[in-house]
């Protein structure tokens, strides 16, 4: 028996909807999945702060601790200033955490193991950081790129690096966490189609079968690991990221 | 503060229970307020060293993923400059070295070495 690691990620139309020149428009199972993770992530929100106690049960516990460590997060990283922001990273987080454990669950679809997914949230970070330090700043945003005490000789230089290194953190924001979910869910299916060759094997592959079987115990607990990790990296670089935006002075 | 508010208490007899319960929230709150003061210093809380000592193999994920979308971004841009401008393969090479400084600048913030941009 043959298994394909990469077929978990293979995005098949579930309903037709347009054709748009030439190119069809459908609605995808990638789709799907993020739309499970919005509404799960509304209904238990919303559900959790339905009550109101003062004394929060164990949902609103998970809503406000939620609240109050990507509150903290931004109130540490981007000042009193960044928490107009707070929507905006709280979504952030709470879609990558969602997309990341749901994608944990056998036979579902991780979309934070797509490309094009981490890219778009990250270049809207990216426009929001450039629009907003334009917004709020002026060309005084531009002062991001001069660092002070700099010789007059290289500044030249100096600036080019710092806008390509400006440049490429839409590109490092985003390919972290793809490679991350795509390398880790890799990593877990192969081990699991060892389980399954070895077993073929006859009783001693039944023994030899229950070492990848461990492996792939401990990397599921990392998955778990990796999953909150990479959702707290990807919304903590968004946090330093708006940081600049609102105070672009070195 | 609190003080005057437990004076009150101590005063009116019949409402003795919860003015000292206001009181002790009251106090409470002052407390959890300053602890708060305490824990997070304003706007210049190393994020970074917290997020990425959280665990070494997401540390070096991080700086690595930095360096190659450095180089990367570099490449990418010089030859597109090449192809708008068809100044190949100057802007390539010039654009790839500098996107390799720019990618070792970014693991050199994001490691630490050199401070981040903070809020002044």
């Amino acid at each position: 028996m043959k298994v394909d690691p990469i077929h978990q990620f293979q995005i098949h139309d579930l309903i037709p909807m347009a054709s748009i020149g030439g190119r069809d428009i459908a609605f995808t199972n990638s789709a799907l999945v993020m739309l499970i993770i919005v509404a799960s992530v509304s209904i238990l929100l919303i559900g959790a702060t339905a009550p109101r106690a003062l004394v929060p049960g164990r949902l609103q516990s998970i809503a406000e601790v939620s609240y109050e460590f990507v509150a903290n997060m931004l109130r540490s990283t981007a000042g009193n200033e960044g928490m107009k922001f707070f929507p905006f990273v709280f979504t952030l987080f709470m879609f990558v955490l969602a997309a990341n454990l749901i994608g944990l669950i056998p036979y579902s679809f991780t979309v934070t193991s797509q490309l094009i997914i981490t890219a778009s949230l990250a270049l809207t970070v990216f426009v929001i950081v450039v629009g907003y330090g334009f917004w709020k700043n002026g060309l005084h945003f531009l002062n991001l790129f001069v660092p002070k005490g700099v010789p007059k000789v290289i500044l030249p230089v100096i600036v080019a690096i710092e806008v390509l290194s400006f440049l490429s953190r839409p590109v490092s924001h985003s390919v972290r966490l793809f490679a991350n979910m795509l390398a880790g869910h890799i990593t877990l299916q192969v081990f699991a189609g060892f389980i399954i060759m070895l077993a073929g094997w006859g009783v001693l592959g039944w023994f030899g079968a229950t070492l990848p079987f461990i492996m792939v115990l401990l990397l599921t607990a990392l998955e778990f690991l990796v999953a909150v990790l990479q959702a707290y990296v990807f919304a903590i670089l968004t946090c330093i990221y708006l940081n600049d935006a609102i105070h672009p002075g070195h | 503060m609190s003080d005057g508010t437990r004076n009150d208490g101590n005063r009116g007899k019949a409402h003795t229970d919860e003015a000292a319960l206001s009181a002790r929230l009251q106090r409470l709150g002052e407390g959890l307020g300053e602890a708060r003061g305490r824990a997070a210093p304003p706007s210049d809380g190393p994020g970074v060293d917290r997020a990425t000592t959280a665990s070494g193999y997401a540390r070096g994920f991080r700086l690595s993923s930095e360096l190659v979308a450095g180089v990367l971004v570099g490449a990418g841009l010089g030859w597109l400059i090449d192809r708008l401008l068809g100044t190949s393969p100057w802007g390539l090479i010039v654009l790839l070295l500098l996107g390799f400084a720019a990618g070792v600048l970014s693991v050199m913030r994001s490691a630490g070495v050199i401070p981040e941009n903070r809020p002044d």
